[in-house]
């Protein structure tokens, strides 16, 4: 009976499968979900972490002279405390 | 309570606590609560030179809510206990904001 009814099915549905998470202070997540509670707290592993920094122009919106660098980074094991995550995305499935 | 009882199998293991507010420090985990609040001892700061002040300090309590990530030493974690202890778990009734 693998239906969805309330939001967090689709994220038990995701369990490991590699997700994408969008936390707070522009930083995005994709690992392997092996674990998740209520407050959303995750635990995930193989972890690519990607944040982004808006450099340059301090307009708001940045102007055309603004940089956005991007910097990556990988973990093994990773414990995502849950107030800082935006969502999380189930795998594509292609 | 199942992110409380993972932290308590990993007591005596060297993890990594990023906080929110950049640091990070790698320490042996001494003990934890429901919380996640955490306590660290023989804890050493990543980056040293931008954390001066933190050089002194050998042991610390992290409150839980300044906690951004915690790295874990993946050796000592069966993710398919945790998969399947989350299923179980999971179900409406045992949802904090239902059950």
């Amino acid at each position: 009976m693998e239906t969805i009814q309330e939001p967090f099915d689709l994220i038990r549905l995701s369990l490991s499968e590699r997700v994408f998470v969008k936390l707070r202070g522009d930083r995005e997540l994709t690992g392997i979900l092996h674990a998740y509670d209520g407050h959303m707290n995750l635990i995930m592993s193989d972890v690519v972490e990607t944040i982004m920094l808006v450099e340059g122009v301090d307009a708001v919106p940045p102007g055309p002279g603004a940089t956005v660098k991007v910097a990556t980074r990988k973990m093994d094991m990773l414990f995502v405390r849950g107030d800082g995550v935006i969502l999380v995305s189930p795998p594509s499935r292609t | 309570m199942l992110i409380f009882s993972v932290f308590k199998t990993l007591t005596d293991q060297q993890v990594t606590v990023e906080l929110k507010n950049d640091l990070s420090i790698t320490g042996v985990l001494k003990s934890v609560d429901q919380f996640l609040n955490i306590r660290l001892d023989s804890i050493k700061v990543l980056d040293e030179a931008r954390h001066p002040h933190m050089m002194a300090v050998k042991n610390c309590f992290i409150r839980g809510s300044v906690v951004r990530y915690v790295q874990l030493p993946s050796e000592h974690v069966d993710t398919q206990l945790l998969e399947d202890a989350t299923r179980r778990g999971s179900s409406p009734r045992s949802h904090p904001f239902i059950g």
